[in-house]
């Protein structure tokens, strides 16, 4: 092997690092967001680290079959594996893990082969609660993936490449050429898709703690569990990473990144604080119309106005 | 060190019918030791002192005053509790006030799924000694007879704040790693169950429920 994929292997080690911490740092600091909504203080900012190491140290560990084992580490790496190639720093050879031409299509394939992995996992754990909340939590992602990746052929077609970092590429030079600028219509799809990737209300009917017991993760615990906060924690950064570099410029500095990915992620709470739960039924129906509609006008509007 | 009282290996399970008993385990639970390292052991009863999982069980009338716990006025999240709707996950059991025998047998179900280390605090003054419900024919009097407390919250009933106070103390009884509850039952299993059958009559579930 080459000594350069040991250097690649390494950076990305680092980066790896980085986005986790700061996933749970930021998860802390929104957390206190919605608690000033609700008049209260919030949690520490440390507490989702120290959240990850209490159930991490308890003593008593059960087993439901190999595939109860294989949930949660699907759902790392299917956060692993999206962060890995989703280009973190435009323009910096450490940040850039191992993005290359197409890689939009495999980080698209990522962001779902976790939550598929995660249904078989607590589909094992025998819970019907949690075969509840697979269920509607893949409805859900059907219906969202639909406005989702109408924007994503939308901004394919207006940059003609399928690789993140020439989409980065051709967006710098200034605010205007943001795809946000460029192309409102395909971020407003996106936008609408993002809510419900999030899980915040109004689309939160997938974990729902008041119906069904926090539904897919019910039979996880201690060391299972550490691992899905963990992937919490890294995918949520991640998400943010990669819609940041589609749709607002991406970022050439840590501190670029950290407004940016907070700014982002203040839609689907300000949001989240101000709106009720959706019913499932709701929710889909929802994604189908809007959305969806809003997709298809992006990807009309790019080959009317943008493509020559 | 810690070892179980009892010599026999496995669990009879007599009241569950035939098509069930293959259902459930019928192994016994086991003792857990700390870390050996005692800085790692430190380390551990820290995070848990400072992540209190409380299962959102209400049991008996006492359950009302969880609420306002999680509200703006006493924001139990400040000093990192929170509450977790399964008991897989959750590490802090509050009793609510008096309790059932109908509702004792969800107590011990629940208890025994709650993975270690665990803690159990009694509110109000009728897991003491039966409180109010002292004569009554279908409510326990002494709750420590039927699953190990590690701290009692007395008062009929107590106020929130008093909760604030008392997971306060249980942090402090964590961090200096005097509570081993979990382990308790594990040692005097038999007793356990022993009680827990005496007021239970009808008892159509497995003896353990891992």
């Amino acid at each position: 092997m080459d000594i350069d994929w040991f250097q690649k292997i390494g950076n990305f080690g680092l980066t790896l690092l980085i986005v986790t911490v700061y996933g749970l740092f930021m998860g802390a600091f929104i957390e206190r967001i919605i608690a000033k909504v609700q008049g209260r203080v919030g949690i520490p900012y440390t507490q989702p680290i120290i959240n990850i190491l209490q159930t991490l140290t308890r003593r008593t560990a059960i087993s439901h079959g190999i595939m109860f084992y294989l949930g949660p580490v699907f759902r790392i790496a299917g956060g692993v594996g999206t962060l890995a190639f989703v280009p973190v720093i435009f323009g910096s050879e450490t940040f850039s893990n191992f993005s290359g031409a197409g890689d939009l299509m495999l980080v698209i394939y990522f962001m779902f082969f976790g939550q598929l992995g995660m249904a078989l996992g607590a589909g094992e754990s025998g819970h019907p609660y949690a075969a509840i909340g697979i269920a509607r939590g893949l409805s859900q992602m059907t219906a969202y993936e639909v406005p989702f990746a109408l924007s994503v052929i939308a901004i394919v077609l207006q940059y003609d490449t399928l690789s993140i970092t020439e989409i980065v590429a051709a967006q710098q030079g200034g605010w205007q050429h943001w795809t946000l600028f460029t192309n409102p219509i395909a971020v407003a799809a996106a936008m609408l898709a993002f809510l419900g990737m999030t899980g915040y209300s109004p689309f939160d009917i997938f974990l729902a703690p008041q119906e069904i017991p926090i539904g897919p993760p019910t039979e996880f615990h201690s060391a299972y569990l550490s691992l899905l906060q963990t992937n919490r924690a890294l995918f949520g950064a991640t998400k943010l990473v990669l819609f940041m570099n589609l749709f607002f410029g991406g970022a050439t500095g840590w501190v670029e990144l950290a407004i940016k990915t907070w700014a982002i992620y203040m839609v689907a709470i300000a949001v989240g604080v101000a709106f009720p739960r959706f019913r499932i039924d709701q929710s889909i129906r929802f994604f189908f119309k809007i959305p969806t509609l809003i997709g298809i006008a992006s990807i009309v509007y790019v080959q009317m106005a943008l493509v020559r | 060190m810690i070892k179980s009282l009892s010599t026999d290996a496995t669990l009879a399970n007599a009241g569950l019918s035939a098509e069930e008993q293959d259902l459930f385990s019928n192994a016994r639970p086991t003792a857990y030791e700390p870390y050996s390292i005692k800085a790692v052991e430190d380390f551990a009863n820290w995070c848990r002192a400072n992540s209190l999982w409380i299962l959102a069980f209400g049991t008996g009338c006492g359950a009302i005053e969880l609420r306002p716990l999680m509200t703006a006025r006493f924001d139990a999240n400040r000093i990192g509790v929170a509450g977790r709707p399964t008991p897989r996950q959750a590490s802090v059991f509050i009793i609510g006030g008096y309790s059932s025998v109908k509702t004792l047998k969800r107590i011990v179900r629940s208890y025994e799924q709650m993975q270690g280390p665990k803690f159990v605090i009694a509110l109000g003054i009728c897991p003491v000694n039966g409180g109010m419900y002292w004569d009554s024919y279908n409510t326990i009097k002494r709750l420590d007879q039927y699953i190990p407390v590690d701290l009692y919250i007395t008062g009929c009933m107590p106020r929130p704040e008093v909760l604030v106070a008392g997971a306060l103390e249980l942090k402090k009884m964590i961090k200096e790693g005097r509570c081993d509850g979990a382990n308790r039952y594990v040692e005097n299993f038999d007793w356990y169950k022993a009680n827990q059958k005496k007021v239970i009559k009808k008892w159509d579930m497995p003896d353990y429920n891992w």
